[in-house]
């Protein structure tokens, strides 16, 4: 393989990567721009997504098969499942919280975080599952390089999700209010807009899209596992930071480059595969040091 | 500051809700209670197996590294979530230096100090700044850099770790017998409630209060912010790292699976079980998180889940812990 073909492959898999870091991310930032609260328990709920498709799916698949049809369906239900759980969790630990010391909210967040991966835990032993499906091994070649079609509908989902998103923030009523909730939640309810409704509305969007990457990392790397949630989690975190936390935009734009740099990154030499965590790590710290408002965000530092 | 001073916790009775605390109200019982206590650490080994002391000497650890958490968390009030990193590196520093370099094992504790500071500087001084949120995450991350260099270095054994690690001798007696080591942590445990009772009493500890509860009005009172919060992480990351050095000596091997993120989070627990910011309640948290798993011990793998549940209870009906520190 020459260079170049080793640099295409690696643009196909950071790309991928890098759809499911920021269908976390978005997650994230959403939840952070309108409460302040750092959803610890946002990876898990990516893990928790992953799981509940693969239940749904090994349902469906004497029905539908376990092909496109059924984990698109599998992917729908356990969207929904996974966002009403996380409206759940908002109503019971969260919003008893909001006005408490920050730092309880946060360890309150890490208490759910622990919830749901040890619930899983309990329940399959620690064991990786296998997420079998029928999916193919068709593809284009470019060249050398090999893509399946499974990658492009991966990364063209992804990227559907996210626009629609961003049409749903900017296009509607309802993303309207949530915009207006991050500026200023009082004066929002003055005017008589539902804010616990808009929370809940933006914790059931932000966690469906968290489960839709589960499913699909799922699908895609063929086994799902109770400690998935962690790993992106931090990941899915440092791009959120990388766009500017609170950016919608940010977080499309922090999850690609993040994958992009870390498929790219294992190719430089001396940071092998092993060391991949060690170098996104090391961005976030860096990033933080120098530009701590991210790509997107906005310029003001807050102190708390 | 005058007036601060006599508003500080700790001096004096603690908000009793009934029962036991009210009885515990009074100076004369407290004493009792104390002095029983302290008799009954100290004679011990006279009377248990091997068993109960190795429990107890796991108590006495696991209050030397809460009460270091507590610096961070509940004094300084700030989110540590990579606490087990400071642990790792003074085990490591002590495991490396006694077995690949022969040093002699109480001279590994001033190089652990050292690095352990090092690594709070390193993480603490950017961060500190920003939010409290950013913290968590970044001390996060943080624990899992450390226990990945740990796992892909050689000179830390790999995944495998250090095995071999000499046991210590302090003037030709060799500490050596699961007695000898409760009586070490026993040791470290005073210690630790020692610096942090003077730490919580001094001008450092008022300035970390005052922090706590109202960053603003504190920097307008000409309190340094950063500088004082890098002393929390700082002195929180010394505690941690001289724990890790005696942890190191007494299981004489170790492995970066001793430092995942769930050992973090269980130092945490003991920290906010207990109540944040008051050293009987850190204490207590401790001996909790011990006790409780070998009492349960049949939940077996689900008895972190349990932990967990019982942290967000606490957190929704008693977020100041289960013995918190009286508010004035």
């Amino acid at each position: 393989m020459t260079l170049q073909d080793i640099l295409l492959q690696q643009l196909a898999n950071g790309l991928i990567l890098g759809s499911f870091y920021a269908l976390v991310a978005l997650g994230y930032t959403m939840v952070y721009g309108i409460i302040k609260l750092l959803n610890f328990a946002h990876g898990d709920l990516y893990m928790i997504g992953a799981f509940l498709g693969f239940l749904v799916l090994s349902v469906l698949s004497p029905l539908i098969g376990d092909s496109w049809v059924g984990i698109m369906c599998s992917m729908v239900l356990s969207m929904i499942a996974v966002g009403l759980l996380g409206v759940l969790i908002q109503r019971i630990a969260y919003q008893p919280m909001l006005s408490a010391p920050r730092l309880s909210i946060l360890i309150t967040a890490l208490a759910v975080s622990m919830i749901l991966s040890n619930g899983v835990l309990a329940f399959t032993d620690g064991e990786y599952l296998a997420f079998s499906t029928d999916l193919g091994y068709e593809g284009l070649e470019f060249g050398n390089v090999f893509i399946t079609y499974t990658q492009m509908v991966l990364v063209g989902a992804a990227a559907l999700l996210m626009s629609a998103l961003y049409l749903f923030v900017h296009r509607t009523m309802y993303g309207k209010a949530m915009r207006a909730i991050a500026i200023d939640k009082d004066a929002c309810r003055l005017m008589g807009i539902h804010v616990n409704r808009i929370i809940a509305l933006t914790f059931f969007i932000g966690t469906s899209l968290a489960a839709s990457a589960g499913i699909m990392a799922g699908a895609y790397y063929g086994s799902i596992h109770f400690f998935m949630g962690f790993v992106i989690g931090l990941k899915a975190f440092t791009a959120a930071v990388i766009g500017g936390i609170g950016s919608i935009p940010g977080a499309m734009l922090g999850g690609l480059l993040l994958g992009l740099l870390e498929s790219f990154g294992t190719q430089i030499p001396f940071i092998g595969t092993e060391w991949k965590d060690v170098f996104s790590f090391g961005i976030l710290i860096l990033l933080l040091v120098f530009k701590p408002t991210g790509i997107l965000g906005r310029t003001e530092i807050e102190r708390m | 500051m005058d007036r601060l001073d006599s508003a500080a916790p700790g001096n004096g009775d603690v908000a009793g809700t009934g029962g036991p605390l009210r009885w515990l109200e009074s100076q004369k019982n407290r004493l009792i209670v104390l002095t029983f206590l302290a008799g009954l650490a100290m004679f011990l080994p006279l009377i248990s197996n091997n068993y109960v002391l190795e429990v107890m000497t796991n108590v006495w650890f696991y209050v030397m590294l809460c009460l270091g958490l507590n610096i961070v968390v509940g004094y300084a009030g700030l989110l540590d979530l990579g606490y087990a990193a400071f642990f790792a590196v003074g085990a490591y520093t002590t495991g490396i230096l006694t077995s690949h370099f022969g040093v002699n094992f109480w001279l590994t504790i001033p190089a652990a100090v050292l690095f352990s500071i090092c690594a709070g500087v390193i993480i603490g001084g950017p961060t500190l700044r920003l939010r409290s949120d950013y913290l968590a995450i970044v001390t996060l991350g943080f624990g899992e850099i450390v226990r990945i260099i740990a796992r892909n270095l050689e000179i830390t054994g790999g995944a495998s770790g250090l095995i071999g690690i000499e046991k210590p001798s302090l003037f030709g007696f060799e500490i050596s017998q699961i007695s000898h080591f409760y009586y070490v942590f026993l040791l470290l445990a005073c210690l630790a409630c020692f610096v942090s009772y003077r730490l919580q009493h001094s001008r450092l500890g008022r300035a970390w209060q005052y922090v706590r509860e109202d960053e603003d009005a504190a920097e307008a009172m000409g309190i340094d912010r950063v500088a004082i919060k890098l002393y929390a992480y700082v002195i929180g990351a010394i505690f941690g790292g001289v724990a890790g050095c005696f942890f190191a000596a007494k299981m004489t091997a170790i492995s970066p699976e001793t430092f995942m993120f769930q050992q973090s989070v269980l130092i945490l627990l003991g920290v906010v079980l207990g109540g944040m910011g008051k050293i009987p309640g850190v204490i207590i948290g401790a001996f909790a998180l011990v006790l409780f798993p070998e009492v349960f011990r049949d939940l077996g793998s689900s008895r972190i889940l349990v932990f967990a549940i019982v942290m967000l209870v606490i957190m929704l009906y008693r977020p100041e812990g289960i013995w918190p520190e009286k508010k004035t």
